[in-house]
């Protein structure tokens, strides 16, 4: 009998995606339902979708999702993790959704150390209403809102989400990876289950940013948009892990039990 | 039961625990920090209870309605400025149809105005507050023992609709002390098919409010709009006091009511004939009983500690079939009794 090597995850329903072709929200909800279902935890977890792209993910996982207001989500995961403390409680969000209109309420989420954890798509623009500037845009990035480039004087500097979450004493894990080659796909995976596997040992707050190209908005080839990712943004925006905490956070809770 | 005496404030918060409210958020702001206090004393000692204080109201709301999905008894509360804070959630509860009770122990306004209790926000909470076609039930306490017995009930309805319901009270009610009784809470009844708590081996679910098709949009509006009727139908609770005979009838809620009864007692020692119309539900306002009574009343006088905006309500409510005027004291003024028994004495002589 043939093996199987290769097949759908479990936690992704039987559809198709809407998002544009080489678009980086296809791989990462990819990604999260493989590590759902290998780390078995397709039936205890909850997901909350953000307003943007991302927007209505509840179609695609195969898991309990509840919708979020924009930039919400991770007070609307508080509540959901603090009600149901054995649940796994994960936030998706693009960079407008965590690093503009919803900062207050991620910087505060990983600040209190809320056990959950944080996917965040950074992308450095606003997918979804049509590719306005981000807080993640680069200086001279052009979009539909800096049409002469991102200018620092007017609009200030991209706003680096991984440096600073990691700088909170309430976050353990945190990570920046991309989805642009298949070894950053494996990495990326990787990463993915190191946060989810930190909360479910109950350790704090992981957050794994991912560069994911949008070449719609940026008006380039799926291929040049790999190639910008490796040239340009993660220049700005570095990969690697910023905080991982997970050994230093288990010491004292297995010393406790 | 015994009686207790405890502040406005406090009563709402044990009132919520006694109905089995276990999850609250709240950001602090005068003059209902001490609603806030209470529930970071108490639930941390009541079983399953979680306090957060959070970020800002906007972060409260959205952390309730988290629990909310989970199958949780929730409750946020907060005065003016951070109710308006709160509308995009309210919206979002109203639309994906999540229970949860939310407290305005309102002041001065608008803008950042004043701590002192007012009734500005009337409009606010009863046209739905926030964007899209919905409604919020509101209720208007008047008393310490309203406060206790409609935070309860606050409760079932919101399970029961799965809508958001608020209270709408003000910073004299939040502050003032008064002896209660509280009600045993009847047992809560909410099926398991409107928590999220992990698809389980079963089917996954999803609660959301975006409905991109526009004929779906509509229905689920249509859907939202016959729950409202139903509402309006059975929910509606209104008091009359010393109507019968009057020859005029004062229309106030809250506070203000509590203010008018003192006025017409004072009237009737002298001889003057005036009722009061309070509405308990500020919506559903109780329109058709204003209605009916204004078959034998035929002259009204609204007071609100605002700039009239009940008035509204009570004009629609009446149609033209009586004649209607207003005394408001906006921006944090409260009025004695002996002021208002003046203020209705002078308009009485004037009534035919
Ligand atoms: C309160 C509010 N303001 C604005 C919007 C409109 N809106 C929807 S998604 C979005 C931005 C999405 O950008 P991002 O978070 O970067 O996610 P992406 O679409 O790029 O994945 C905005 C501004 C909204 N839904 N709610
Ligand atoms: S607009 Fe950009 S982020 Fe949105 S689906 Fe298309 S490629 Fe993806």
């Amino acid at each position: 009998m043939a093996k199987k090597v290769f097949g759908r995850p479990e936690s992704l329903k039987e559809t198709y995606f809407h998002y544009c072709p080489g678009c980086g929200h296809s791989i990462a909800h990819r990604l999260v339902a493989e590590v759902i279902d290998e780390l078995g935890i397709r039936g205890t977890t909850i997901g909350v979708p953000p307003a943007g792209c991302a927007v209505l993910a509840y179609n695609y996982f195969d898991i309990d999702m509840l919708e979020a207001q924009h930039g919400r989500g991770p007070a609307t995961a508080t509540g959901i993790k603090r009600a149901l403390p054995d649940r796994i409680v994960f936030s998706y969000q693009g960079d407008g959704d965590l690093a503009a209109i919803g900062m207050a309420e991620s910087f505060h989420a990983a600040n209190r150390g809320e056990n959950i954890t944080v996917i965040f798509i950074n992308n450095a623009v606003y997918g979804m209403t049509g590719g306005q500037m981000a807080p993640t845009t680069m200086l001279d990035q052009r979009t539909t809102t800096s049409p002469a480039g991102r200018n620092k004087i007017l609009d200030g500097y991209p706003v680096k989400v991984s440096e600073i979450f990691s700088q909170l004493q309430g976050t353990t894990y945190v990570e920046r990876v991309t989805v642009n080659s298949p070894a950053s796909v494996n990495k990326t995976k990787k990463a993915l289950k190191k946060a989810f596997q930190c909360q479910i040992d109950g350790l704090g707050f992981s957050l794994v940013e991912i560069l994911s190209p949008c070449p719609t908005n940026w008006k380039m080839t799926s291929v040049a948009s790999c190639k910008w990712i490796d040239e340009v943004m993660s220049k700005e925006f570095p990969l690697g892990v910023f905080k991982d905490n997970i050994a230093a956070v288990k010491k004292p809770a297995e010393a406790a039990s | 039961m015994n009686k207790v005496l405890m502040s406005g404030n406090n009563i709402i918060a044990e009132a919520a625990i006694r109905a089995g409210c276990r999850f609250y958020a709240g950001y602090p702001i005068t003059p209902q920090n001490e609603l806030t206090e209470y529930m970071a004393e108490h639930m941390r000692n009541v079983e399953g209870g979680v306090f957060v204080q959070s970020e800002s109201e906007i972060a409260a709301i959205h952390m309730i309605i988290g629990a909310s999905a989970t199958g949780a008894r929730v409750m946020t509360s907060s005065s003016s400025p951070g109710i308006s804070l709160k509308q995009e959630g309210i919206s979002s509860m109203a639309a994906c149809e999540l229970p949860g009770v939310i407290v305005n122990i309102m002041r001065g306004g608008p803008g950042l105005g004043n701590i002192r209790p007012a009734q500005g926000d009337y409009f606010q909470a009863t046209r739905g507050g926030g964007h899209g076609d919905y409604r919020t039930i509101v209720y208007g306490p008047a008393t310490c023992q309203e406060l206790a017995d409609l935070t309860m009930n606050a409760f079932d309805l919101a399970d029961l609709y799965r809508t958001p319901v608020m209270i709408l009270a003000d910073g004299m009610m939040g502050q003032m002390m008064e002896p209660v009784v509280f009600k045993k809470p009847k047992p809560r009844q909410y099926s398991e098919k409107f928590m999220l708590r992990g698809a389980g081996q079963g089917k996954s679910k999803f609660f959301r409010g975006l409905i991109l098709d526009a004929i779906d949009m509509e229905e689920h509006n249509w859907k939202l709009e016959r729950k409202y009727q139903v509402i309006i139908k059975k929910e509606t609770l209104h008091e009359e006091y010393k109507t019968e005979d009057a020859e005029l009838v004062i229309v106030a809620y809250g506070t203000a009511a509590r203010i008018a009864k003192g006025a017409i007692k004072r009237l009737r020692e002298n001889g003057m004939k005036v009722g009061l119309f309070r509405p308990i539900t500020l919506w559903p306002f109780p329109e058709l009983k204003l209605r009916a009574l204004s078959k034998k009343v035929k002259n009204y006088l609204v007071f609100e500690l605002s700039t009239g905006q009940m008035l509204d309500d009570v004009r629609l409510a009446l149609q033209g079939y009586a004649a209607i005027d207003f005394h408001g004291r906006p921006g944090g003024v409260v009025p004695t009794p002996a002021e208002l028994a003046n203020v209705i004495a002078r308009h009485y002589e004037t009534i035919d």
